[in-house]
This record gives structure tokens, C-alpha cells and sequence, in this order.
């Protein structure tokens, strides 16, 4: 459904984008993470045909969002970071004014649907202006819905609303997936587990990492880990537990606490639990941990940016070069 | 052409319901009808044509139409909603002639209110239709392309103001070329005399309707919106 080939962007020298490709497959839901400044945004733009790219395609739909770009943008529902909607209309004749230039042919039966899915129906003839933040995101939400497209597209969609709107609109998010083709950018990591099929980590104009929340997990953590607490452990409690067959790693958390990490082919719960009762350890808590999308993207960023350090330090002495 | 006509729809609807359109008009109203009334009372003519030439009123026409257009598209540049507008699938041309539209639509409807003057001046004297028509004409055409100059300074800013004296900036200039004819010959002469903005208004305030003039105010019109037209398509390459 999005087909991104080596999609470069540069605004003057800069770079924002390098050579970034991937391809979104009908009805699935991909999430777009990185830090600020990443480029999320820039390929957001790029890809509902605000901005042109320096090289590189980008195809919605079959359509080349810079050469056929009517036709791709009729097939994207866009909602950007910055919810910039026209305070001095009314919810209601906003949302028919979107309709009828996305080429909505029932404007209002249209509205109607897409108020009660984002449940802004009670606000239907408040001045925008008037609403507050929540309010707005979920009209902005609404408008990028009205004409029912293809693919949608959403920066940070939940950035600025209360802990329970977030759920409902998350909620809504993933009620799209299916019928929808879904990109959503965001640097909240719970929402992508939470929401998203697909990951794809973005820093510094590159995709670093790509592939599904669990098992970017699994793939970072060199295989599953179990955290175990015992009441009185022995002293050789460290190389006891390594000696089980299958464990690669464990380290001490505390004089209580060990972590276990095991590969993940085979599973060691039993046998841990097995050794520390059969010994009189006192197993207090046996639990599986998964390390957080926060710690991946954190390891996968940082790792890249040290990269990048380098890169970039040859980079310039080469221009220096060049300029005299 | 349909989207053209959703967004003129929108933008009146936004002159409306923010104060622009009500003060504009009321003030503009206000001066032009004290100045009708003093230029009758000391003339005894019934004429507008002292009051069309008069240069307090064409250089309020100037401020009237840039406070008309500078929010056009400099303020949907500064809040953000331009993204939304550019990514839906609107043609360029179609948003910059659907807010050409809606404040020609606007001016016309504060030229409408000033009705009262030829209805004045043809209770209390006979004043002779024809110039009056044509200098209406006038009017309207240089105001349609003062609107279009305002329009395309709005395209090139986020800020307001900065699209305002812009906008009067170009006005100007182009009025002041006409001191330039007596310093040049030739093919220059006739351009540098075919330039400037009020050049061609002066004969239609006498009653003289010459195509070249009408066709000079739409070429007018037609140039700044095409760069208008431009300078949006150029900020998808920034």
C-alpha cells in the first residue's frame, strides 16, 4: 500500500533524510519512532504530499505522491504534529468543509459517522476555537477520517490528551487496522506495543531497526530473561544457576534478586524453580521480564548516534577539503 | 473548479465571523461617505468624479484591500492549517483563486453599500450616468487588482503586517514609476507610462471606457495570482 524507496531530503545542507525505504502492506498498522528530530515528521510530509523529496519515491496506493499527486492524495488521511484546525469555524462546518474538498460525494451522512467514531458529537457546533485540547486532537483525527481513505497517516496522535483519551483513541487507532492502511509516528514506546503490528526506529534520517515489538525485544536481549528473588540464597547462588543447562547469563540485581537470561529456543522455568525449592533457597518470585521498547530504542539509538560521530567527523574534514 | 468554490465559501465565511470584514467596511464607509459629503456640499456637482480622484480615497482603497488580504494565506502559513489545505487534494490554483474570490466578494459588497452616493447625487442634481458608471468601473477594477497585489504579498510571509506593508510597498512602486516616463524615450516611455496602477484609472473616471485599461487591470490580476500561485508551489521544495 506505501511503497518508500531511498527517500533522501535535504532542507538547504542539511540532512533529514538518508536513503530511507520500507514498504507498508495493506491493513497494517506500523508505528514510526524516534527521537525528535529524527525525520518523522519530514517523511510524514513527504509522504502526504507536502513536502517534495530531494531524491528517492514514495508510492500510496500505486500513486506517486509527487507526480500523480491528486490521486494519492485523495487515498491519505492526513493528521499533523501540530493540530492546526480554523478556530472560528464550528466543529460540524469544519468537518463539511474537509468532506467536500476531499471530494466526499455524502458530506453529511460522512460527518455524521466520523463525529460519533471520535465521539466529538456533543461538541458538534462549538466554536473550535473554544475546544479544548482533547477535543481538538480528536477533530483532527475526525477530518483526516472524513472521506474514508486508504491510508492514514498520523503524527503523534495522542500527544497532549489525558490518560483515558489516549486509551480511546488508541483504541480507535487500532479499530482502523484492517480496513485502514495505518503510519503513526510517536515517541510514547508503550503506544507502539500497545497498537502497531510493525516497528520502525528511526534516528538521526535512517531506519536503524524494523520489525515487530516482540521480537525486537527478543532479537536486543540475546534471548529470554526471568527475574528470580530468593529469601536466604547461598553464596555460589550465581554459579548454581548458571550451571542449569540452557542459561547463558545471570547477573545480581541485588543480594535477593538475580536475573536469568536463557535461550529463548527452550524454556528453564521449571528447572530454575525446581533447583531453588529442591534446595531450600526460599523462591519468593519467578517472573519473565521483557526488556522495555524504551531500553531497545534507547541501545538503538545511541549506538547509531556513536556511528553517525564518526561518520560525520571524516565528513567534515572532507568538505573543509573542498571548500579550500 | 467545485474546490473553488468550497474555499471562497470557507474564507467569507471566516471574514464574517471575525471582526476584519465588519471594521474594514464600516471605517471604510465612514471616510468615503464624509468625503462624498464635503466634495458635493463645496462642488455642487453632481459628480463622483472628484471624490474617485481624490487622492485620500485611492489611497485608502490601498490600506482598505491589503487589511482585506493580508490574512489570506500569511495566517494559514502561521497556524499550520495550510498543511492540512495542501494535502488534501485541492489544486494550488484552486486555493489562491477561491481566496481571490472571496474578498473580491467582500469588496464588492462594501462597493454595494456605497450605492447611496449616485442615489444622492441623482435626488439632488442630473448627473450624467455614463462617467458615473465607468468610474465605478474604475474603482472596482483597481481595487480587484490592489486585492490580487495584497493577495500575492500574503503568499509570501507568515507574519500579517509583514504582508500588508509589503503589499502597499508593490502598490506604490508601481505608482511611482510613473515619474519615470519624463526621464526616459522610446519603447520605455510607453512601457514605464503603461505601468503604473492608476494610470489607466484617470480616463475611466471621465467617462472613457478603453479595453486596453480593462485589459490592463485583469492582466493584473491574472499575474499576481500566478505568483501567487508559484510561491505556494515553491514551499513544497523547502
Amino acid at each position: 500500500m506505501i511503497q518508500v524507496e531511498s527517500l533522501t531530503k535535504y532542507y538547504g545542507p542539511t540532512r533529514a533524510l538518508d536513503q530511507v525505504s520500507f514498504e507498508v502492506a495493506p491493513g497494517e498498522i506500523v508505528g514510526f519512532l524516534g527521537p525528535n528530530g529524527a525525520g518523522k515528521t519530514t517523511t510524514m510530509r513527504i509522504l502526504t504530499g507536502f513536502l517534495a523529496p530531494s531524491q528517492g519515491t514514495v508510492r500510496v496506493a500505486g500513486y506517486d505522491v509527487f507526480r500523480d499527486s491528486l490521486e494519492a492524495r485523495r487515498r491519505i488521511g492526513y493528521m499533523p504534529e501540530t493540530v492546526a484546525l480554523y478556530n472560528e469555524m464550528s466543529v460540524h462546518s469544519y468537518l463539511m468543509f474537509m468532506a467536500s474538498i476531499r471530494g466526499v460525494t455524502r458530506p453529511a451522512q460522512a460527518v455524521a459517522r466520523v463525529m460519533e467514531a471520535c465521539g466529538i458529537e456533543e461538541v458538534r457546533d462549538t466554536l473550535i476555537g473554544k475546544l479544548s485540547k482533547g477535543y481538538r486532537q480528536r477533530v483532527a483525527l475526525a477530518q483526516a477520517l472524513v472521506h474514508d481513505p486508504e491510508v492514514v497517516v498520523l503524527d503523534e496522535p495522542t500527544i497532549g490528551l489525558d490518560p483515558r483519551q489516549i486509551l480511546s483513541v488508541r483504541e480507535l487507532i487500532r479499530s482502523l487496522g484492517g480496513a485502514h492502511t495505518i503510519i503513526l509516528s510517536t515517541h510514547i514506546l508503550p503506544e507502539v506495543s500497545q497498537v502497531c503490528q510493525r516497528v520502525l526506529i528511526i534516528n538521526r534520517g535512517r531506519i536503524v531497526a524494523e520489525d515487530t515489538p516482540e521480537r525486537l525485544t527478543t532479537a536486543l536481549q540475546g534471548g529470554a530473561r526471568v527475574r528470580m528473588q530468593f529469601a536466604q540464597p547461598p553464596k555460589d547462588v550465581v554459579t548454581r544457576l548458571e550451571g542449569v543447562e540452557g542459561v547463558s547469563a545471570v547477573e545480581a540485581l541485588d543480594a535477593h534478586t538475580f536475573d536469568v537470561v536463557y535461550d529463548a529456543s527452550m524454556d528453564r522455568r521449571a528447572e530454575l524453580a525446581a533447583l531453588a525449592v529442591n534446595e531450600g533457597w526460599g523462591l519468593l518470585e519467578l517472573r519473565p521480564v521483557a526488556m522495555s521498547l524504551e531500553e531497545i530504542f534507547l541501545q538503538l539509538t545511541t549506538e547509531d548516534t556513536a556511528q553517525a560521530n564518526t561518520a560525520e567527523t571524516s565528513g567534515t574534514e572532507q568538505l573543509s577539503e573542498g571548500t579550500l | 473548479m467545485r474546490n473553488v468554490y468550497y474555499i471562497a465559501k470557507r474564507e467569507l465565511g471566516s471574514y464574517f465571523a471575525s471582526p476584519i470584514a465588519y471594521v474594514v467596511s464600516a471605517v471604510y464607509l465612514a471616510v468615503i461617505g464624509g468625503l462624498f459629503g464635503f466634495i458635493l456640499y463645496y462642488s455642487r456637482e453632481a459628480t463622483l468624479r472628484y471624490l474617485f480622484g481624490h487622492v485620500i480615497v485611492i489611497l485608502f482603497l490601498v490600506l482598505v484591500t491589503q487589511a482585506l488580504t493580508m490574512r489570506l494565506l500569511a495566517e494559514e502559513q502561521r497556524s499550520g492549517t495550510l498543511e492540512l489545505l495542501l494535502t488534501s487534494p485541492v489544486r494550488d490554483w484552486e486555493v489562491v483563486l477561491g481566496k481571490y474570490l472571496a474578498s473580491l466578494c467582500v469588496f464588492l459588497a462594501m462597493m454595494l453599500l456605497t450605492a447611496y452616493m449616485p442615489i444622492t447625487l441623482s435626488r439632488v442634481g442630473k448627473p450624467d450616468v455614463g462617467p458615473l458608471l465607468s468610474g465605478y468601473l474604475g474603482y472596482v477594477l483597481l481595487g480587484a487588482a490592489l486585492l490580487a497585489i495584497g493577495l500575492f504579498a500574503s503568499s509570501l510571509t507568515q507574519n500579517q503586517i509583514v504582508a500588508a506593508v509589503v503589499g502597499i510597498g508593490i502598490t506604490l512602486l508601481m505608482w511611482l514609476v510613473s515619474g519615470l516616463a519624463d526621464m526616459v524615450g522610446g519603447v520605455l516611455k510607453d512601457i514605464v507610462e503603461y505601468l503604473p496602477l492608476f494610470a489607466h484609472y484617470n480616463d475611466m473616471m471621465r467617462g472613457v471606457i478603453d479595453t486596453k485599461d480593462i485589459l490592463y487591470y485583469v492582466s493584473v490580476v491574472l499575474l499576481f495570482l500566478f505568483l501567487s500561485v508559484r510561491v505556494l508551489e515553491s514551499r513544497r521544495w523547502k
